[in-house]
Parts: structure tokens; sequence; C-alpha cells
């Protein structure tokens, strides 16, 4: 990354391009150790564009706890950049105090004592009042969803999203674009998007059948506000066929098609666009390479990987902003468009910190409208946690330890997988588990536990081919998500390797003895991508081996060896 | 249940890819392109090949290419058992010199075209595509 410093001085070599963040007000706020909804929202309107951008909510309308990752690694020129610094490091990045409300927001490092001083995050009827707030100081400011919006909990299922369909129409979006949406099945997207009162884009949205664009999905939108033309292209998450179930969504394509990006940036600059803004569902580092590539770009409101940053990224003369995940964060991105061409920006990322902000009336009542059929099994109390529950992180975290440990015990396996999203939030030590946790952590519409044997060899050939998946080189040759969660084997993995060398020292765990290649082992796991698998739903196996524990406990897990981090 | 191999792909946050790994039995994209221009050297400006970073389906991947001046387009895939895919000619009455088709990849490998300019000058570009079956995507 480049420092706050070096950002300015850069930004005013490339082209008289001027910005500031908000992280500074921000840094004395911790300094001080108060924090009001006033300071949170403080920034002095700038410019004369106003975006707001919310990514990743994966369907959490109430306020969560939610633990940034502690392992974030990146590789070839990724490697050490952000949003690939974690922890104490990052938080001497960007100048943040120990123990301040912006180290609890942003990094992993004593989280539960955090959590408990600083309490819970999001909720979208506070995501509403700083939304209110923003267009209070600019009514035409444009609220933008980079997607994974109708995905990620109990009642968003039982609803085939519409739960999230209702609250987000409250706040008003002007356009969204989409990764997870897709997996409520094709027909079902169409239902919803043909009805959404709001421009549904993205310019690598494809028919399959003749690889040509859809009606439905417009590559852009060109809004005119305050005398400004802004034209806002989106882009869908590129591997939604590979990362989720293809078969649910036959009838399109995606793929990142960065030289049709290059089409739609010339072509709404032809037709008057003084600033163009993609609105991305890539994942940050596809969209730093994006960037480079592609020339006349001004914002890339970057979403999928889920990362919070306090400050732009720059790339030549794009500026990169990464909003956070599970409604945690609202970015705020004011523009100075002048003699079309944007001249400089100012930025925030506020944290919905849930008890500092006063929730939107009206959006609270509607929350608890969606959730109101569906109140008494979302409460249920199944279990109690006496460690920290947590799952963002590139190789393990201990809901995934502690979801694979109920594959092993419920299914009999010997090895267990679970898929390595970014998505769902932390639970707390001492803290009661729900039917609702459960499903924020599992919920999704190919969740079937299946349970089968595989040879040593072919588990190998998937530790390699889903770590390629996150450690090539090339960006454009990631999926965005982390390593798939392996329980009751070990392995170690060099991360600087080409696809084929990165694992070796395949242990099972209940014996030590190095995995054979040739011999067959009994492996549960589930969010499987394959048509037709057969199983249990995977919420109702945790929730069996939840009940059956009482009390749930994590041991903290060392069985996977990183090399070259 | 059973599963057979090709099923199996891509079990859950896991997945498979075919079995075959860039530069491992396969042959080199260098020669590959030699053998085409017959040893000549060929300029990496003057063509363009689009095809995806990472195959949606291993089995029909879309491919276009495109070399303004071109008498004839011939294109290879390093990683087949048998590497050429298709050879385009364009007559002096070709409005444009490119072409679009789908090909069927055995595994992760550079998908390659060479065109064939009028003065008898070769360009040629290859592009790596990856062939896998995600499940992770977060």
């Amino acid at each position: 990354m480049i420092s706050r410093r070096d950002f300015l001085q850069v930004s005013m070599a490339a082209s008289a391009l001027y910005g500031a963040s908000g992280f500074g007000n921000w840094g004395r706020l911790a300094a001080q150790q108060r924090l009001t909804q006033d300071d949170l929202l403080n920034f002095d309107t700038f410019g004369n564009v106003t975006l707001i951008h919310v990514t990743d909510i994966h369907a959490q309308m109430k306020p969560i706890y939610f633990r940034e990752p502690e392992i974030n690694l990146g590789v070839g020129g990724a490697r050490g950049q952000m949003p690939h610094i974690t922890g104490a490091d990052f938080r001497r990045a960007y100048g943040i105090a120990d123990g301040s409300p912006s180290h609890y927001a942003l990094t992993y490092n004593d989280f539960s004592a955090l959590a408990g001083t600083y309490g819970r995050v999001g909720g979208l009827d506070r995501v509403a009042t700083v939304i209110n707030a923003i267009r209070a100081d600019r009514p035409d400011a444009l609220l933008l969803d980079g997607g994974d919006t109708w995905h990620g909990s109990y009642t968003c299922y039982h609803t085939e999203g519409q739960d999230m369909v209702n609250v987000m129409n409250a706040l008003n979006p002007d356009a969204m674009t989409f990764h997870w949406e897709f997996t409520l099945g094709s027909e079902r997207v169409q239902e919803i998007v043909e009805n959404l009162p709001f421009a549904a884009l993205g310019q690598n949205i494809f028919d399959a059948e003749w690889d040509e664009p859809t009606d439905l999905f417009p590559p852009y939108k060109v809004f005119e506000r305050g005398g400004t033309k802004i034209a806002v292209i989106g882009q869908a998450f590129p591997y939604m066929p590979i990362a989720n179930p293809g078969w649910m969504f036959p009838e399109y394509s995606f793929g990142i098609r960065d030289e049709r990006m290059q089409e739609m940036v010339d072509e709404v600059r032809d037709m008057g666009a003084e600033v163009v803004v993609v609105l991305s569902h890539n994942g940050f580092d596809v969209d730093k390479k994006m960037a480079s590539r592609v020339s006349g770009i001004d914002v890339i409101l970057s979403g999928h990987t889920h990362d919070a940053l306090p400050e732009p990224v720059l790339v030549n003369e794009t500026i990169i902003v990464a909003s956070g995940s599970n409604g945690k964060f609202v970015s705020r991105v004011d523009l100075d468009v002048r003699d079309g061409r944007m001249m400089g920006f100012k930025h925030k990322l506020i944290p919905i910190f849930s008890d500092v902000i006063t929730p939107d009336a009206q959006v609270a009542a509607l929350i608890d409208e969606q959730r109101a059929p569906y109140i008494n099994e979302l409460t249920e109390v199944i279990g109690q946690s006496e460690s920290l529950l947590y799952r963002r992180g590139n190789f393990n975290g201990s809901w995934d330890d502690l979801i694979c440990q109920a594959l092993i015990e419920e299914r009999e396996a010997d090895i267990s997988m679970s898929p390595g999203v970014r998505w769902g939030p932390s639970i707390l030590p001492g803290q009661d588990i729900t039917r609702e946790d459960i499903w924020n952590v599992t919920s999704m519409t190919y969740g079937k536990a299946y349970r089968t044997e595989m040879t040593g060899e072919f588990i190998h050939v998937i530790l390699e081919d889903v770590a390629d998946n996150l450690f090539n080189v090339d960006p454009y040759y990631q999926q965005g998500g982390d390593m798939v969660r392996i329980g009751g084997m070990g392995y170690r993995i060099d991360i600087n390797q080409p696809q084929g060398s990165r694992i070796s020292e395949l242990t099972l765990l209940k014996t030590g003895e190095r995995i054979d290649p040739a011999k067959t082992y009994v492996v549960a796991g589930w969010a499987s991508v394959n048509e037709g698998t057969e199983g249990p739903q995977i919420w109702d196996v945790v929730e069996d081996y939840i009940r059956k524990q009482g009390t749930v406990t994590v041991a903290p897990n060392n069985s996977v060896k990183v090399v070259g981090a | 249940m059973t599963f057979t191999r090709r099923e199996t792909l891509a079990i859950g946050g896991a997945t498979l890819a075919v079995a075959t790994l860039p530069g491992k039995l396969m042959a080199s994209t260098s020669d590959l392109i030699a053998g085409v221009t017959g040893g000549a050297a060929a300029s990496a400006a003057g063509i363009e090949l689009t095809a995806p970073e990472i195959a949606e389906n291993g089995n029909t991947v879309p491919v276009a290419v495109s070399a303004p001046g071109a008498v004839a387009i011939t294109m290879l895939a390093a990683g087949n058992p048998t590497p050429g895919v298709a050879k385009f000619t364009f007559g002096p009455g070709s409005a444009e010199q490119s072409a679009s088709t789908r090909i069927r990849l055995a595994g992760t490998q550079d998908v390659i075209a060479i065109a064939e300019m009028a003065d008898g000058s070769f360009a040629a570009v290859h592009k790596t595509v990856k062939v896998t079956i995600g499940g992770c995507g977060g």
C-alpha cells in the first residue's frame, strides 16, 4: 500500500488530482476515546458529486459482530500491499491507535474484549440513518450496492431474497451489481430484477448461448446529478458459474471482459459522462489490475473480497474504494468534477457502530416485519460457545473448525471440507448460539452435506486447485474466496509455488499418518457445485452437533503450516 | 452414493481440476508457433485473441481472434491431445479478418493464435485459459 502522505503526493504528481480521507478526524476521535453519531458522520461536504457505497451485506439486516481477518496473504505484486496487511501492521499503516474504535472495526486483535467495549456493528436501520444524513448534506447523492445482498440468512433463504429486496428498496438505491443473488436461480433473479425500482448493472453479464449482452442487465446507466453527468458501469462477479453452481443459472455467462469494460468507458465518455464510476464485484486485486489495464475510470467501488480500507488505493488516476461486508461499513465519496473530469475527492469509511448510530425507525419497523413470521425459529437458542467463533482468514476460522468437526462426527467421516467463503458474522465467548446464528454462516441454496469417498491423490488435487484460485500470482486467475477449510487433516502450503507444488505433508490427524495417495478416505463436506448432491442440509448437521454438545469449545487449529507468507 | 471421477470434480468448497498441469506432457507454446511459421519469427503485434481467463465450462470455451490484413489464422490448443483447433483463411474479398468459435480444452493450457500476413510475415499471440471447477467463491 501507499501511505497517506505518498497517496497525496502521487495523486498530485499524476494529475493535479487532490484527495483526502476522513481518517484524520477519525484518528483524533480514537485518541479521545469517545464516539458519537455526529463524529461518525462528520464530513465537510466537498465538490459537487457524492457516492454512497454499500456492498456484500449478505442479508445481515440486524447488528452483528464481525471479526476482520488475521491472515490475508497477497502473492506476486500484491504481496505486502493493501488489503494484504492485517492486525498491528494495518494499524501502523493508517496511524490507528491500539484499543481505539477503528482498531476494533478494522483489525482482529483483542476482538472479544473490544467487542465488549464497542458493541455490535451494522444493522440496515443504522445504515439507513447514515444514508439519510448524507442525503441531507447532498440530496442527489448516488447510493450504489455492490451485490451479495440477497443471500446469507434464515429469512433471506425462506423468502428467496424478498426480505432483503423489501428493505433495500426502502433505502432507495440507484444501482446494483451481483454475485450470490444468482444462486437464487435464474428464474427468481429475473423475477426480482424485472421489478427492481433501480438499475441492475453488469457489463460482463452475458447470454451464455449467444455470448451476447443481455437486455435485463444493461452495462451502465448515466445519471445527471447537480448538472454533472455521472456514468455508473456495473461489473458482476466474473467467476459465478465456476465458484457457484452454474446449473442454477445456465442462461448466463460472466468473465472479466476488460476489453468490453474499456469499450463501455469510451462509450459513456462519448455520451458526455464527466465522471466514470465502476460498481464492481471483482474483488480488490482484480480491480487493481483492471484499473491498470482500462483507462478512463475515475472511481472503482470494490466488492467481493470483503476488505475494509479507511483510504482509497490509487492505481494510475483511478481510486479504488473498499467498503467491507455484512453491513459493517458505509463509504462516502465526494468528488469534485469540473471541466469534464474528476479533479479531486474526499472519502470516509463510516463504521456502523450500532450502539452509537440511532436506528431509522421506519426501516427498523420494516426489518422487524420481515422477521416476524420466523421470529420463533430465528431466536431459538441451540447452545452456547465458550470460544470466539469467526470465519474470515485465508486458511481456517473457528466457525469452520466447528462446522468441520460437526461434519466428521455427525457424518462419520475421516476428513471434512467446508467452503472458503468470506461471509458469516462472529460469535463472542459466552454468547448463545441461536438458529439464526447457525444460518448466518451456512445459509445457501446448495447447502446439502455430502458424504463420499476420495483417494488421497484426489484430495491433494482439490487442495492444489483451490489454492491456485487464491494464490495465483495473476489476480485475473483468482476467484476471491479463501482456502477450503479442512477438518481431520493437516497439510503444509507454500503459497509462492505454482499449482501442483504448493501442498505437501498431508496428514490424517486422528492417526498422525501421512495421507496415502492410493488409499480411500471418507470425506464429508457441503456446498458442492454439482447438481443432484444428496445429504442433509448443513445447518441441520451443525444444529444437531451443537445441541448435543450444549456448550461448544473450539481449540486453536494449528494443522495448516503456511510457508512463504 | 457413488461418484464417478467426472462427477466428483468440484465436490464441495472444493473442486477438482482435470489433473493436467501446465508444462507437463504438453507441447511447448513456442514449439507449436514455430511449427506453423516454419521457424520464422512472429510479431506480437497485429493479432488479438479473446478468451476467458478461467473457462466456465472446459467443454465449450468461447474464443475469438482478429488479425487485420491476415490471409490465414491458425488456432491451437497446446495442452489438448491434438493441439490443432482450426485454420481460418481469408480471401481478398473478406471485410474483416476475424473469427470466433468454441473449443474444448482438456485442462489448463495455452490457447495460441498465429496469423499469416499477406506479405508472408507472421504474428502470434497466446493466452492461458485455466480449466477448473471452483466452488469456494466468497
